[in-house]
């Protein structure tokens, strides 16, 4: 029978028992609206589901079963006793006639013209017949339930815990009995081992679904996509039987719906342009789902369009996910991997299919939610295919246990690739690039985290010479490898989750109990990934983003710099750092509010500066904006054109008075520019529009504070000694971590020490722990960290490394008023 | 906890006591569920300073607080015998490590005290109040509390 058949049965009949009881409650109190509607939307779901099932019968007897409840329901008609004997003479029809579905598995055959007669007659407000006497004795309906029985979810999620605690304690006696030699429970117990194992099969069996539950909703989808957007499409659906977890299907249900809609929309041609590019018209849609490896791997391709590499690099340099230097240096694989950004969308239109630029993100974050993980392959004009790899069950997972630093942690089987055990000698010889320890494998080099150092443990005493293991893991696309002193053995192990004091740390993503009745830790390698990103890079946006600032610092520090034209004289320029983007508004979109020029931008109204008096306001067409923003605030600084982006390390002559526009000037490719003072256009603006009128001239009062300006870029310590010697603070700088430690330890002191984060050797946030670490002397000194690139992730983390505050770069009235404060508490 | 508004009526509290380097302190009877010797206590490494590790109470994991170190006290001496007061807030499990545990004491309304104002603040925060006794005052742990605030800290040091 129709799965589908099937279930209708089952909630039928559920729905008719309840019927029954209502009904006769509606008899006594004939006035009970809630009871009125709650009958009629039943009858009204079952004529529903057997119009789209096909059933006329049984429809036809529901409809004017309905109709009836529908006048109570308007109380244009009474309730009386033997209108409700009609109504319940119909639902025993019904009855009859689901049971002989439930029978055959199709409607028997009979005439209820006579009753639907008599219900009309009601309905139409004729007196009801005198009741008929009851119909024919019946027949339990029964059968449906027979074959399937509706359980409470709790119930079996209770006896899936149950079970998961006697699996634990069945490991924990075979452990004991491992210790003993010819004991009287040898064969007992081994007849136990394989009862539970049963138990746990068949328990987990009840909370196993076929996919095909997930998709069952997919040919209708695709069916509206493609009458809505007139194209062809032809959905194949492979391993529909595939059986996982209730559990997993729930949380995978709509990520696979949103991705299959992706594809018929996004994916999916035209039928003429396919015929154009020499494809059948009719586009398809795949999904395959099988098992592999304790694991099921499901697959959505489309043999459509492709993604369009060039379309989406426009698109995150539109979004601002990447600056053109950065697309510059990607493949179009790691192009491609930005569809997972948040708010990214590649169709030209918003339809009200897709392309509201919600979506991939949120399948991934579903994906990995599940310890699962989704892969993407794309070839333009060829199609694309979305691999995703998931658990069959959440609750019990096979985990591979390890020791580091003396304790044991487990590590989901799922993501261990392979095991690798370093020798001194021979090719799996651990080796280090400036103290990072990599290996070499079958001709890839693979990057190497030590899970003791993941987990901040202390070096052992002795050497290195202890035995070490890699475990090679695959997190999404990036593969690398966790080294431990010992591998165990795998285990099955019940996740249970962390007590919320230690859900803070990512690293784990749940705890167990192991068989000798020890607590160990489960291994997050996601959150491993995350803590790797740091040294292996996980995304390509992040990687990039590195290796941009080392580039920069390699290269005898460039600096990448904005050329722009505004006003009279010559060319001016500013770090391109400092700048979070260029936009280009359409004159008329410029709107004057109290005074000050705004636009709309992202949703807020961004107030905009001339670059000078003489920048020229244009009429119509288009104004190109410098956009600078920190945190919540942004401001636009309006300019003639913008020239160009250069790599160039500057020399920057400061001669300017404080609060100017310009800063100094420096020579760029053989001429002459003026460098512009962000600040200056920044703090006109704040002072008025974000309330900060206070001046900061308490500093001058403070007399000669001492301040330690760590930055590697010569621009910044340029840019920033004389204002904050300006503000009458003496400074000193050092142009990286390392001396500034140095510094430290002969002995100097200062009041405030201000860091720059991006720096090559040595990291802000690493100097930070060192500065605030027990031996350092500085460890009450204010620190403030300073940069260009604030997210709220780098607030908290800078928070967290020890540093008191975190400035922007470029906002001189906050940095000056910051430091005058602590100046004031130090 | 309504100590206040009661002090002035007849009525009386139990607590079990425990002792936190040379302090007596009292925990409300009924929010202790269980009192064990030694445990083996999984550390946790990345942890708030606080936070012992987890151990394995019949098949549950509870999660081991150091009250010690919370009380921002020095920690014992390795090798010293310590106690595990198992408490459940909000169905998670946890076990407050302490020094040794008294008796459970029946102390009547009348004794109650507000917590001194010029005690150190991480005190203040986790008491509910003092008992005077004969011999010495029994200070009143707040037990939800002091989970709570731990569960706030470290989303904070997240």
């Amino acid at each position: 029978m129709d799965d589908l058949v099937q279930e209708f049965l089952t909630e039928t009949t559920e729905n008719l028992n309840a019927l029954d009881s209502d009904i006769v409650k509606l008899e006594q109190n004939p006035n009970d609206k809630e009871l009125i509607g709650r009958i009629f939307r039943l009858v009204h779901t079952i004529k529903g589901t057997c119009g789209f099932l096909g059933l006329p019968r049984l429809e036809m007897v529901a409809h004017r079963s309905e109709n009836i409840m529908g006048r109570y329901r308007e109380g244009s008609l009474q309730v009386t006793p033997s209108s409700v004997s009609l109504i319940l003479e119909a639902f025993d029809r019904i009855k009859e006639i689901v049971a002989g579905i439930a029978k055959t598995g199709s409607e028997p055959s009979g005439d209820d013209s006579a009753l639907i007669a008599k219900l009309d007659a009601v309905f139409e407000g004729k007196a009801a017949p005198v009741a008929a006497k009851a119909v024919a004795p019946l027949q339990p309906v029964a059968s449906a339930e027979e074959k399937s029985l509706r359980v409470n979810v709790d119930v079996l999620e209770n006896l899936m815990t149950v079970v998961s605690e006697l699996v634990l304690t069945r490991n924990q006696i075979l452990q004991i009995l491992r210790t003993q030699q010819d004991s009287p429970f040898t064969a007992p117990l081994q007849r136990l081992n394989h009862v539970v194992s049963e138990l746990q099969e068949g328990v987990m069996q009840t909370r196993m679904q076929p996919i095909g539950n997930a998709w069952s909703k997919l040919p209708r989808i695709i069916r509206d996509i493609s009458v809505e957007l007139g194209k062809k499409i032809n959905l194949d659906m492979r391993g529909n039987e595939t059986e996982l977890d209730r559990q997993v299907l729930e949380l995978i249900k709509d990520p696979l719906t949103h991705m299959v809609r992706n594809s018929a929309d996004h994916g999916i041609e035209a039928p003429s342009d396919r015929v154009k590019a020499g494809k059948p018209e009719e586009g398809t849609v795949m999904l395959n789902a099988f098992h592999e490896g304790g694991h099921i791997i499901i697959e959505i391709s489309d043999d459509g369009r492709g993604l369009n590499s060039d379309k989406i690099r426009k698109k995150a340099l539109e979004k601002g996910v990447a600056t053109e230097e950065q697309l510059k240096a990607m493949t179009d694989q790691q192009v491609q991997q930005f569809i997972f950004a948040a708010g990214f969308s590649t169709a030209d239109k918003v339809t009200s299919v897709s392309g509201r630029g919600v979506g991939m993100d949120v399948v991934r974050t579903n994906i990995e939610k599940i310890g699962g993980t989704i892969e993407m392959k794309s070839v333009w004009t060829k199609g694309t295919t979305f691999t995703i790899k998931i658990p069959l069950t959440l609750a019990i997972v096979s985990a591979l246990i390890v020791e580091a630093g003396s304790e044991r942690y487990a590590i989901p089987q799922i993501s261990v690739k392979e095991l690798v055990c370093l020798s001194d000698r021979g090719e799996n010889k651990l080796e280090k690039i400036n103290g990072t320890p990599v290996m070499r494998l079958r001709n890839r080099l693979l990057p190497l985290v030590a899970l003791r150092k993941v987990l901040q443990q202390e070096e052992p005493a002795g050497n290195e010479s202890r035995s070490q293991q890699v475990i090679v893991v695959e997190v999404g696309a990036n593969i690398f490898g966790i080294i431990v002193e010992r591998i165990f053995d795998t285990e099955e192990i019940v996740v249970k989750p962390v007590s919320p004091v230690l859900k803070n740390i990512p690293i784990f993503s749940g705890n167990t109990i192991l068989g000798d009745g020890r607590v160990i830790m489960i291994l997050d390698p996601n959150g491993i990934a995350n803590f790797v990103n740091s040294s292996v890079g996980i995304d390509a946006e992040n990687r990039n983003k590195r290796e941009e600032t080392r580039v920069v610092a390699d290269s005898e520090r460039k600096v990448p710099l904005l050329l722009f034209r505004a006003g009279e004289g010559s060319l001016r320029v500013v770090p391109l750092s400092l700048v979070s983007r260029l936009e280009e508004f359409d004159c008329k979109n410029i709107e004057i509010s109290g005074g000050q020029k705004v636009v709309q931008y992202r949703s807020k109204l961004m107030p905009l500066v001339p670059f000078s008096a003489d920048v020229k306001q244009k009429e119509q067409g288009s104004q190109s904006v410098l956009v600078f923003s920190d945190r919540e605030r942004s401001m636009g600084l309006m300019v003639d054109e913008i020239v160009d982006i250069v790599e160039e390390r500057i020399d920057i002559q400061v001669t300017s008075e404080d609060g100017s526009a310009i800063l100094g000037s420096a020579i760029i490719q053989g001429k002459a520019v003026d460098v512009i003072n962000v600040g200056h256009f920044v703090s006109t603006v704040h002072k008025d529009w974000f309330g900060s009128t206070e001046s900061f001239q308490s500093a001058q009062k403070d007399g000669h504070k001492k301040i330690l300006l760590v930055d590697d870029s010569p621009f910044f310590c340029n840019m920033l000694s004389p204002m904050l010697g300006g503000a009458g603070y003496e400074v000193v700088s050092t142009r990286s971590a390392l001396e500034a430690l140095n510094l430290c330890r002969n002995g100097e002191t200062f009041d405030i020490i201000i860091s720059d984060i991006e720096m090559p050797d040595m990291s802000g946030f690493e100097f930070a722990e060192k500065v605030r670490s027990n031996e350092s002397r500085w460890k009450s000194t204010p620190l403030l960290a300073l940069s260009s690139h604030a997210t709220p992730q780098d607030l908290v983390r800078g928070k967290a490394a020890g540093f008191d505050d975190y400035i922007a770069k470029f906002d001189r009235d906050i940095l000056l008023k910051t430091i005058s404060r602590m100046g004031d508490a130090a | 906890m309504t100590e206040k508004e009661e002090t002035a009526s007849g009525g009386s509290k139990e607590f079990l006591t425990v002792a936190v380097a040379g302090q007596v302190f009292g925990i409300p009877v009924l929010q202790v569920q269980d009192v064990l010797g030694e445990q083996k206590v999984t550390k946790v490494p990345l942890a708030a300073r606080e936070i012992a590790g987890s151990l394995n109470l019949r098949g549950r994991v509870v999660t081991a607080i150091n009250v010690r170190h919370r009380l921002q006290l020095p920690a014992l001496a390795a090798g010293s015998k310590t106690m595990y007061i198992v408490v459940n807030h909000k169905d998670e499990l946890y076990s407050m490590i302490v020094d040794s545990v008294g008796e459970v004491l029946s102390v009547p309304d009348k004794d109650f005290e507000k917590t001194p104002a010029t005690l150190d603040h991480a005190w203040r925060d986790l008491s509910l109040g003092i008992y005077r006794q004969k011999d010495n005052l029994l200070v009143i742990l707040d037990v939800p509390k002091m989970l709570e605030s731990l569960c706030m800290r470290d989303s904070d040091a997240a």
